[in-house]
């Protein structure tokens, strides 16, 4: 037996047989609970707008999440280059995939935020309070970190220059340092602050921020570049080349 | 077949007499790390136990089969497969906890308690016994846990699974909550102490000193 056992076509015949039915368990699982957990998945992302939107409490059972965002946030499309609403341009549009289509996107140029090209066409969602008028902008906004790209929602006044929240929502940083861009005490920093100065974009994370300053906020310490990372993708999709059109147009007001 | 005093013994002796984490001190990283509420220690300790006791069912059934020059191997391969269908399910059916437990589920994989009791016990026993095996060191894993995240949740957020137990200064109640607690280093304490505390009730434990 034991000689048998360990002869070399029994070694690879246990080891194909083992992967085998491994790997069909494993896919089974990853397949057979896919369709859950993306509903969880659009559940969660719901519930970071609403975050961002200043409409979510900490307990929310799904049906109110569900039902609150139905009532008070509307997604819309905005081309970028023109600032202008527009109907999304395929069924089921993300502009996280648009950005890997050129046909979809364009070159970044000029910029440390992180990726290669960004959509054309961007999600934006407007907050509406009970009257119905638009009482913030929810921004999606992403670039580098230190290790990987942060995905974060930045909300706006409906003024487009005061900040409200920035809130990440998917993040790779340092546990403790990095990753400190999720922790509460530093989100309330950005409530308050403001982007533009005279037209040109003047939001900038620094040390030892002066905290009666309104265009800078306190970096991280002991995370000076998820800090640059942060100001960077800030400054860029506030700028010309992301929604800075959008935001002088202030489209959402008509 | 194992007669009934085996199969208590390999229930429930991993949970006082041989446990995984005070005596053997295996799997201490994880139970450092996500032990800051209950309710993660509870999901936490159902994953492992879970894991534990169907790695070593299966190591065991081919256990006759495995040739021992890839053995390890395959017990990984089980393991890891194990370990990520328990991952899919927790992101299917329990999200939220999903994402505070992040990369400690997949990190069961590297859980000593895992290795240890497939190559030491899984190999050598029959299957039943086996399984059993496995749920009793997930219990005496998840013993641990649950004595850590009960202390931790009480005395640092004041709370037991998110009910309000002592009412914190700042909520308007009297406790100040022990900040202390609230962060992972001060499990090694915890630990430490319930190391002493069942040392000191089963004196046998104790090393001899050399």
């Amino acid at each position: 037996m034991s000689a048998k056992k360990e002869s070399l076509g029994k070694t690879v015949g246990i080891v194909v047989a083992v992967c085998l039915v491994c790997s069909i368990v494993v896919s089974g699982a990853a397949v057979g609970l896919r369709s859950l957990q993306q509903t969880n998945a659009a559940l969660d992302k719901k519930s970071n707008i609403l975050n961002a939107a200043g409409l979510y409490e900490m307990g929310m059972s799904n049906s109110v999440i569900e039902s609150t965002y139905a009532e008070r946030v509307e997604p819309r499309f905005v081309n970028l280059d023109s600032g202008q609403f527009v109907e999304a341009p395929t069924a089921d549009y993300d502009m996280y995939k648009a950005a890997k289509q050129t046909e979809y996107s364009t070159q970044v140029t000029n910029s440390n935020v992180g990726f290669q090209r960004r959509p054309d066409v961007a999600s934006v969602y407007l907050v509406r309070d009970a009257q119905g008028d638009v009482s913030r902008i929810i921004l999606p906004v992403h670039g580098s970190g230190l290790w990987d790209l942060m995905y974060g929602f930045l909300a706006l006044d409906a003024d487009g220059q005061t900040v409200r929240e920035l809130i990440y929502y998917q993040q790779k940083e340092t546990p403790g340092l990095g990753g400190e861009v999720q922790n509460p005490a530093w989100q309330d920093k950005w409530d308050g602050k403001e982007i533009y100065e005279n037209g040109d974009v003047a939001i900038r994370v620094v040390k030892n921020a002066n905290p009666s300053n309104p265009h800078t906020i306190d970096a991280l310490s002991g995370a000076t570049l998820t800090s640059n990372g942060v100001e960077n993708t800030i400054r860029y999709w506030v700028g010309e080349q992301g929604f800075g059109q959008f935001l002088k147009n202030q489209a959402w007001r008509s | 077949m194992a007669d009934t005093k085996e199969m208590k013994k390999a229930l429930f002796g991993p949970i006082l007499d041989n446990n995984p984490i005070a005596l053997q001190v295996l799997g201490v990283c994880s139970a450092l790390a996500i032990t800051t509420k209950l309710e993660t220690a509870l999901v936490m300790s159902l994953a492992l136990t879970s894991v534990v006791a169907f790695s070593n069912l299966f190591i065991s059934l081919i256990r006759n089969q495995i040739p021992s020059s890839v053995r390890i191997i395959i017990q990984m391969t089980i393991i890891a497969s194990l370990v990520i269908v328990v991952d899919q399910i927790l992101k299917a059916y329990s999200y939220e906890i999903s994402k505070q437990l992040s990369v400690f589920v997949g990190l069961i994989i590297t859980n000593c308690i895992v290795m240890g009791r497939a190559e030491a016990y899984a190999m050598k026993s029959p299957p039943l016994m086996s399984f059993l095996d496995g749920i009793g060191n997930g219990l005496g894993y998840s013993f641990v846990l649950v004595v850590i995240g009960t202390i931790k949740e009480l005395f640092g957020f004041g709370t037991i699974l998110g009910f309000e137990i002592l009412p914190l200064v700042q909520n308007g109640g009297w406790y100040q909550g022990n900040g202390l607690l609230i962060l992972p280093f001060s499990s090694f304490f915890l630990i430490g102490g319930l190391i002493w505390f069942i040392r000191t009730i089963r004196p046998e434990q104790v090393e001899p000193k050399e």
